[in-house]
């Protein structure tokens, strides 16, 4: 039970930190209140899906401003505009925010911009990505000690 | 030899008077035969001579002279008959020619002595002629000195100029020693010496306009010879010289407001000014007839130039004024609105530095209320209480109004329960009502609809203070409230003309009336009621406190919902009522504004709110899709999922209850599904609720969705206290 309580401290810590870093918003709270009996890995399976979406779409994204011969901004457009969907539907805040610019650059078809924006998206989606794993590493961990994941207000 | 009759030569010795004659007779025949040559060579020179058979004839005439001189020569010797018988014939012929000749000149004579004096009258003629044309001429130059003139004088719009210029031409052309100009004074009752051509500086002479001679130029409108001796004529020093013919005319000055559109000025009240021009002194000349006409014609030209310059110098004096005014106004709106600006700003300042440290009054005060206190602090405390809630409600109302004023406050519409209001206004005076002994009766009319249109906490302010006043203005008695809808007779007020409510479908016009037994109002002092910060003087109303702004802020929010509001009374001690009339909407499914932010009140139902309610989501994209099936599933519905708008059309049937649809995808037109399911499902009942998930808040999305017939809009991220609200006020209707 110790190892348990120890862990669930940690775990709120972890939360809180990430919360207050701006990692995630109240949505991501949200999804871990949908999380029940009928559906223990809601949340880790939302994760997954916006993790495969999110490199599908870097790459896209990476693909188009490599194009020499005149970048289709309105293609890298519409996946800018899918991940930030994405991303606000999941909670990730620095990854929508990082979006709402890169679309002002496509807007204003500035190619330097949209590259910048790119290395950013990619540098917080991998940062995401490590602290969310972290977190259902802790998740399972805690689960694996008997105990039950703290709901964090 | 006694035959021949030729005389024999008598004196040899006069030998030398034979050769004198021989030699004569010679010349006179070759001079006889001359001139006929150098006749006929001189008249074939000139083409015109109309008597050439005369010639001929005197040609004939001369010739045979000639040959009789020149046949003589050999009758001075021995001569045969031949010579004689030619002799003869000759000197017969001669002799015929020569009276022919003679005979013919009787007739010849006097014709060519009438060309003679047809020469001379066709001479005459032609000088007289020439005469005429110099004359013509003269008139000419005089006329192209008339159109220069009036160019000159029509070139400029400058009074002066005008002037000037008129009298220096003038003087040019007519070679005038002087030309000088009076005007009329502002009196009009004397002429002024304006304007002279030789003297720089006219001194101000005046002569007095009812002179008999300046009456005979005013009443002519041709150029009068005046006498050089009269007042207006006397511009040069008196010499010794005669003073040369002075002619004077008329000037007609218009003046502006002589201007009228439809009828043009009387004679009699024209001014005059006379124009006087003086031949040089010391000439002989005269007024000719072309120059008077000319004269005339300048004076004419003149007048109108002058009337031109004088219009032109008004309009530009009031397009100067215009502008000035202008400037001044433009100025006078931006004082205005940096005033206005000012303060507002000081509003909004002052509304926070006021309300902060009211609240932290209010809420001290309301927590040492809860400490333990003796009564003498317990009374203290709750005056302060009292005191501050006070001040907070003034500084509330004092920035409410300013903000009315403005016109920048707008109401909120929304659809609220109309009968919980009611009972809300209700339950809050019950209490006060009870302290004062006051009965208090609510009636609300069967026909009142449940649920309005409106802003809800304004009305309920409105009602709350019409009633308050109706509270702290009555001491004893009873209190009624009634409200029900108002049919068109009753909506117009004869108190009111300029309000006309319009009854329309989706609007209905709710009649409020409180009606007090309290001390009344005197029918001169309520038309003060509702104007800010007035207060009736009667001692009854000072204790009770107020800020007098309460029916001025009522009025304000009556009027913004398109209503009226006015007391009646029947006088001091007599009780009044209060009546307002408000326009509402009425909510329908399709019409009108729906709420579509639903403010997240979370509604005491439990998890599974919707057990079993098949709801269709519509997403493209799959993180969202799945957050939102999450949400679903956990408030029990069952989900199906798309990700395409045709998926969508094909799936839906009447079984679902709810489609979801996400309008914020470019290329998945979210509108169109709405259009589109409308289409498929004709009847109301089998239509699924269509709701939008939207990222923006904004009219334009909103109204949009209205248009398509969309149900309800909630905006992304959804979290579940949402959803669960929206769902259930969705079923509820």
């Amino acid at each position: 039970m110790d190892i348990a309580n120890q862990l669930q401290r940690q775990f709120m810590d972890y939360s809180t930190s990430l919360h207050r870093e701006g990692f995630v918003d109240d949505q991501f709270t949200q999804l871990q209140k949908l999380q029940d009996e009928n559906s223990p890995d809601f949340v880790v399976e939302v994760a997954s899906l916006f993790f495969e979406d999110c490199e599908k779409l870097i790459n896209n994204m990476a693909r188009a401003l490599e194009q020499q011969q005149g970048v289709d901004f309105k293609q890298v457009d519409a996946s800018v505009h899918q991940l930030k969907g994405s991303s606000s539907s999941i909670g990730a805040m620095r990854v929508k925010n990082v979006c709402i610019a890169f679309r002002s650059f496509c807007e204003a078809q500035n190619r330097e911009g949209c590259l910048r924006c790119l290395q950013q998206v990619t540098h917080e989606y991998s940062l995401l990505k490590n602290k969310l794993q972290t977190l259902f590493r802790l998740e399972k961990q805690i689960l694996a000690a008997g105990g039950s994941i703290p709901i964090v207000e | 030899m006694e035959s021949c009759y030729c005389i024999e030569p008598q004196w040899p010795a006069d030998e030398l008077l034979m050769k004198y004659q021989y030699i004569s007779d010679f010349f006179i025949a070759l001079a006889y035969f001359s001139i006929p040559l150098e006749l006929i060579y001189f008249v074939k020179k000139s083409a015109v001579f109309p008597y050439k058979w005369v010639l001929v004839q005197f040609g004939a005439f001369i010739v045979l002279c000639g040959a009789t001189h020149l046949i003589s020569l050999w009758t001075f010797t021995m001569h045969t008959r031949t010579v004689a018988v030619v002799m003869t014939t000759s000197k017969v012929l001669t002799a015929v020619v020569s009276c022919a000749t003679a005979l013919m000149l009787v007739h010849i004579i006097p014709d060519l002595l009438s060309v003679k004096t047809r020469e001379l009258f066709l001479k005459n003629k032609a000088a007289e002629l020439d005469r005429e044309m110099g004359l013509i001429r003269t008139q000419e130059e005089t006329g192209r000195h008339v159109r220069m003139l009036t160019h000159e004088i029509r070139s400029t719009l400058d009074r002066h100029t005008i002037l000037r210029t008129t009298l220096v031409e003038l003087g040019r052309t007519l070679a005038l020693e002087e030309c000088a100009l009076w005007m009329p004074t502002r009196t009009g009752l004397e002429l002024q010496l304006s304007y002279t051509l030789r003297q720089q500086n006219p001194v101000g002479y005046t002569v007095p306009i009812h002179l008999p001679v300046i009456n005979q130029v005013f009443s002519s409108s041709r150029a009068v010879k005046i006498s050089p001796n009269c007042p207006v004529a006397r511009l040069r020093p008196a010499g010794k010289y005669m003073p040369g013919e002075v002619v004077a005319v008329r000037v007609p000055l218009l003046h502006l407001s002589n201007f009228q559109i439809n009828a043009w000025p009387e004679l009699s009240t024209k001014r005059y000014a006379l124009m006087v021009l003086m031949l040089p002194s010391d000439s002989a000349r005269q007024w000719h007839v072309h120059e008077l006409e000319l004269v005339e014609v300048v004076a004419d030209q003149v007048a109108v130039a002058l009337s031109h310059a004088a219009i032109l110098e008004e309009s530009t004096r009031a397009r100067d004024l215009l502008m000035e005014q202008n400037v001044a106004l433009d100025l006078a709106r931006r004082e205005a609105e940096t005033a206005i600006r000012a303060r507002n700003d000081f509003l909004a300042v002052m509304n926070h530095e006021m309300r902060t440290p009211m609240h932290a009054i209010i809420a001290l005060s309301s927590l040492l209320q809860e400490t333990e206190l003796t009564p003498e602090q317990r009374l203290m405390v709750e005056t302060i209480l009292k005191s501050s809630n006070l001040l907070a409600t003034l500084i509330n109302d004092v920035l409410d109004l300013s903000r009315l004023e403005d016109g920048s406050l707008q109401l909120e519409l929304g659809t609220f329960n109309l009968y919980a209001v009611f009972r809300e206004v209700f339950n809050l005076i019950k209490p006060i009502a009870s302290v004062k002994k006051l009965n208090v009766s609510l009636n609300l009319a069967p026909d009142l609809p449940e649920y309005a249109i409106g802003d809800e906490k304004r009305l309920m302010q409105t009602i709350l203070n019409v009633v308050g006043n109706a509270l702290k203005f009555s001491k004893e008695g009873s209190i009624s409230v009634t409200a029900f809808v108002a049919k068109s007779e009753s909506l117009r007020d004869p108190r009111a003309p300029e309000f006309f409510p319009v009854p329309s479908d989706n609007h209905f016009y709710l009649r409020v009336q409180v009606k007090d037994s309290g001390s009344g109002i005197s029918p001169q002092d309520i038309p003060k009621l509702f104007t800010k910060f007035a207060q009736t003087q009667s001692t009854a109303t000072r204790n009770s406190g107020g800020s007098g702004l309460g029916l001025a802020i009522c009025k304000r929010f009556v009027n913004l919902m398109e209503g009226h509001i006015w007391i009646e009374s029947e006088g001091l001690g007599k009780g009044c009522t209060a009546i307002f009339i408000v326009k509402l909407g009425i909510p329908e499914r399709l019409n009108g504004p729906r709420l579509p932010f639903i403010p997240e009140v979370s509604t005491s139902h439990g998890p599974t709110a919707f057990p079993g309610l098949k709801v269709l989501v519509m997403d493209e994209n799959g993180v969202s899709r799945m957050v939102t099936k999450g949400l679903l599933v956990h408030l029990g519905c069952d989900v199906t999922m798309v990700s395409s708008s045709d998926e969508c059309l094909h799936v839906v049937s009447h079984e679902h209850k709810v489609v979801l649809v996400d309008v914020c995808v470019p290329g998945i037109n979210g509108y169109e599904i709405a259009i589109r399911i409308h289409e498929k499902f004709t009847k109301r009942y089998e239509r699924p609720l269509i709701v939008a998930l939207t990222g923006n808040t904004d009219k334009v999305t909103k109204e949009k969705c209205m248009r398509v017939g969309m149900d309800g809009v909630i905006l992304k991220p959804v979290s579940l206290d949402k959803m669960r609200s929206v769902l259930s006020d969705l079923l509820e209707q």
